[in-house]
């Protein structure tokens, strides 16, 4: 890979976490001197060209091109509606669906973070509840909610009392009598 | 909570006890985690904020751990008293600065806060004084297990702990020391010191958190990465990088003595002349000149100030506790020539000071 700064070979390959946005840099030797001798004197702060919002084609997107980009852009999670151009503008995702959603579009980012892709630490123990380990059941939640709601715009009460029923099956599956399983309205 | 309580302890991180304290201020750990049930933070209505709030806040009441927490209600809170859990480093900046429902619950010794609605819905902050990784990690470790009896946090069979932000997912662990490295800084040796960090994907950064200069050479070293190594790899991974910091920092001060002993007692002696004469100063200076004569203190240069006093002052001159301590608001002109009266106060009245008295 050559140094985004020149035809050099890219030797350091850094990620800034900055604000909690993501961003990589490839860089040559003498460029990455100089771009860590100035984000040390500077707080960690990037150079302005460096901070502007990245267009199409910009660091989060190696590899791809101009069109997949924008195709991928307009994809939307079905829980809440955030679409890729959203969380690579913000660097925040929307919900924990995202990550199943936008899997093959994460997978390199996340390999580029972390130099790895699959979770090795502690996994929650959910003990004779009989629930799975992952939570995607209780996310979809989220879109019931988002759909009860447009039911409800429509008049269409018939449905928002199916959506509402599923809402509480599955929150009361996860959350037992808590406060939390309480009605949305 | 009494906000003015909090003004008359000093708090964890700056009790100035522990292994290796005179380098190591403090060893921090901290996860992040989100229920499933709800957007993450940036996405979430104010009602989702409102409900995330309200059920973080009542499930953790009810495990046996919430006994002996103390919640706050953020978003009421005046500005000033934000700053005050900012300064204590019991709240981050972003969190005070946000929006909507927010809250922390914070226990009696001050090691342990859980800020609900910052980044992400839940982070649990377990901070000891000193160097004390493993015992902060062994005690957030407990922390979270009770937690996570009474909440479904999000979680992904291959993705881990499912975070708003992808620099976070899997452990969403992060584990930070403070270190003081006076002596790196004065032999120009910190910048090639942050390189090689860097080359092993640790991040490196000032006193109060993102984005902040490092002030009075005070600097936090974190790791990077928090996917594909368990959680008590990632402890390790910072610190096994610890003992070598202080080592070349020991190095640094020792041939400071050996080398240039005389410049260095005359900056550390202008330093400390500065802090017991000086009319008006700012938070920033006042920082600066601590730093050296913490340094000073330590290589015994300086003999009758105590280490507990110098860290005891690098909080209480911050902007909030020193408005708290005096009982009113100032604007910063005023702030810096309080901050100076009250310095002159400290170093003058030696032991029996109204500062050590406050």
């Amino acid at each position: 890979m050559k140094c985004q700064h020149c035809d050099k070979q890219a030797v350091f390959h850094i990620t800034e976490l900055e604000s909690g946005a993501v961003r990589e840099l490839h860089l040559c030797e003498d460029h990455a001197r100089s771009y860590l001798n100035q984000s040390e004197a500077g707080g960690g702060e990037a150079p302005d060209d460096e901070a502007a919002p990245k267009p199409a084609g910009g660091p989060l997107a190696v590899g791809q091109t101009a069109d997949e980009l924008a195709l991928l852009d307009q994809r939307a999670c079905d829980m809440c509606g955030i679409t890729f151009f959203e969380f690579r503008n913000q660097g925040r995702l929307g919900c924990p669906h995202d990550y199943v959603q936008f899997e093959k579009e994460l997978e390199p980012l996340i390999a580029n973070i972390h130099g790895a892709t699959e979770h090795t630490g502690r996994r929650p123990s959910r003990g004779t509840s009989g629930l799975p380990e992952g939570t995607e059941e209780l996310t979809a939640v989220i879109g019931l909610r988002q759909r009860m709601k447009e039911s409800i715009s429509r008049e269409d009460y018939e449905q928002a009392r199916d959506q509402r029923d599923a809402i509480r099956s599955i929150e009361d599956r996860w959350l037992g009598a808590g406060p939390a399983a309480k009605e949305h309205p | 909570m009494k906000f003015e309580s909090l003004t008359q302890s000093i708090g964890e991180w700056l009790r100035g006890t522990g292994p290796e304290s005179d380098i190591v201020m403090s060893s921090r750990v901290r996860l992040a985690r989100n229920v499933a049930h709800y957007p993450f933070v940036s996405r979430a209505s104010e009602q989702d904020r409102s409900e995330v709030e309200r059920f973080l806040r009542e499930r953790i009441a009810g495990t046996p751990l919430g006994q002996g927490l103390e919640y706050i209600d953020v978003g009421r809170l005046e500005e000033i008293d934000r700053q005050l859990l900012v300064e204590r480093q019991l709240i981050s900046r972003e969190h005070a600065e946000a929006q909507g429902a927010r809250g922390v619950a914070i226990d009696r010794l001050e090691q342990v806060s859980l800020m609900i609605n910052e980044e992400d819905h839940l982070r649990i902050q377990c901070m000891h004084s000193g160097l004390d990784l493993k015992g902060a990690w062994e005690q957030i470790r407990v922390v979270d297990d009770q937690i996570q009896t009474a909440v479904p946090y999000a979680f992904h069979p291959r993705c881990g702990y499912l975070t708003a932000c992808p620099t976070n997912v899997g452990t969403g662990i992060r584990v930070s020391v403070m270190l003081h490295l006076p002596a790196l800084v004065i032999t120009r040796q910190i910048d090639k010191v942050f390189r090689s960090l860097h080359k092993i994907s640790l991040a490196v950064r000032g006193l109060y958190g993102e984005g902040s200069q490092a002030m009075g050479d005070f600097y936090q070293i974190s790791n990077q990465t928090t996917l594909g190594r368990t959680e008590e790899q990632l402890v390790e991974q910072v610190g096994d990088v610890v003992p070598v910091l202080i080592d070349y920092e020991r190095r640094a001060r020792a041939f400071l003595v050996r080398e240039t002993q005389q410049n260095v007692h005359d900056q550390v002696s202008r330093a400390y002349g500065i802090l017991r004469t000086a009319q008006t100063i700012s938070a920033e200076e006042t920082m600066q000149l601590l730093s050296r004569v913490r340094m000073g203190v330590l290589l015994g240069l300086i003999g009758d100030v105590k280490i507990a006093d110098i860290n005891s002052l690098l909080v209480r001159t911050q902007p909030a506790h020193l408005q708290k301590l005096r009982g009113i608001e100032l604007d910063t002109n005023d702030r810096n020539i309080e901050r100076a009266r009250y310095l002159r106060q400290h170093f003058e009245g030696g032991e029996g000071s109204r500062a050590s008295v406050n």
